[in-house]
């Protein structure tokens, strides 16, 4: 069978990029991170399990400048994939597909992963500073 | 293939290799862990940041609490599942190498269930004070 090279559509080069699929290759992406994000998780439990200075080591590595970093960007990818997840079950259950219904549901999406973020880092940080 | 050879007609040649009745599986898996995930993040995300710079003695205390093992366990069963389903599909459609294709398949799994297994082992050590 000889392979024919034919043109991709959407031609991504030249399709003016669009909120609803920035958002919809973002909940892909935002799943990928998160994905390798998991490997934060098991290392801290397992750090935990393992006894004091190990769970130290690992809560010395998140409260550094880089984990910090990592962290807030793991923050941001979780509430938007939890967004974004809630509007594809809604999707899902036959709702939203209008156009003007998929705009806004998008723009929603994008104020809840802002305001989750915020108040999370306001009250992780508050908590932090207590400690 | 050439089809003019061919004598048998093409729904005789997909005879036998269509529907296993299990097309909606991961669909419906993946609909499952997103509802379950709802709740277990936000409760997970609300118990991490409590314990936003605790020292060990009140984490591993809180760990071993029966809700929050069970919860905890669960939170990670249902992740690493949500995971694995996830990112075979993005893998299945852009990867199309097939042997790379099917390395990271067996990858994702292995490195998933291995994941999965030490999170719970680790949760199950805590709560019992291994």
């Amino acid at each position: 069978m000889s392979i024919v090279n034919r043109p991709l559509s959407p031609h991504l080069q030249v399709y003016k990029p669009q909120i609803t699929s920035i958002l919809s290759i973002a909940h892909r992406a935002t799943g990928l991170a998160l994905s390798v994000g998991t490997l934060l998780l098991v290392w801290w439990l397992v750090a935990a399990a393992s006894g004091e200075s190990a769970y130290l080591t690992v809560a010395g590595f998140v409260g550094s400048w880089f984990g910090l970093l990592l962290l807030f960007g793991w923050s941001v990818s979780l509430f938007y994939h939890l967004a974004n997840g809630i509007r594809h079950l809604f999707w899902d259950m036959g709702y939203g597909y209008e156009l003007p219904a998929v705009y806004r549901s998008g723009y929603l999406v994008l104020a809840a992963t802002a305001v989750l973020t915020v108040v999370a880092w306001i009250a992780g940080l508050s908590a932090w500073g207590m400690s | 293939m050439s089809r003019s050879s061919e004598m048998r007609t093409p729904l005789k040649r997909v005879y036998g290799l269509g529907s296993a009745r299990e097309g909606a599986h991961e669909w419906w898996s993946m609909r499952l862990t997103s509802v379950a995930l709802i709740p277990l993040t936000l409760w997970f995300v609300i118990g991490v940041i409590s314990h936003a710079g605790a020292d060990y003695e009140s984490f591993t205390t809180w760990v071993a609490s029966p809700v929050v093992s069970i919860l905890l366990i669960i939170t990670v069963a249902v992740t690493f599942h949500h995971t694995a389903t996830g990112v075979k599909v993005v893998i299945e459609d852009y990867v199309h190498v097939e042997w790379v294709k099917i390395i990271s398949l067996v990858a994702l799994r292995f490195g998933c269930l291995i994941l999965a297994v030490a999170g719970i082992f680790s949760i199950l050590r805590i709560a019992f004070g291994g």
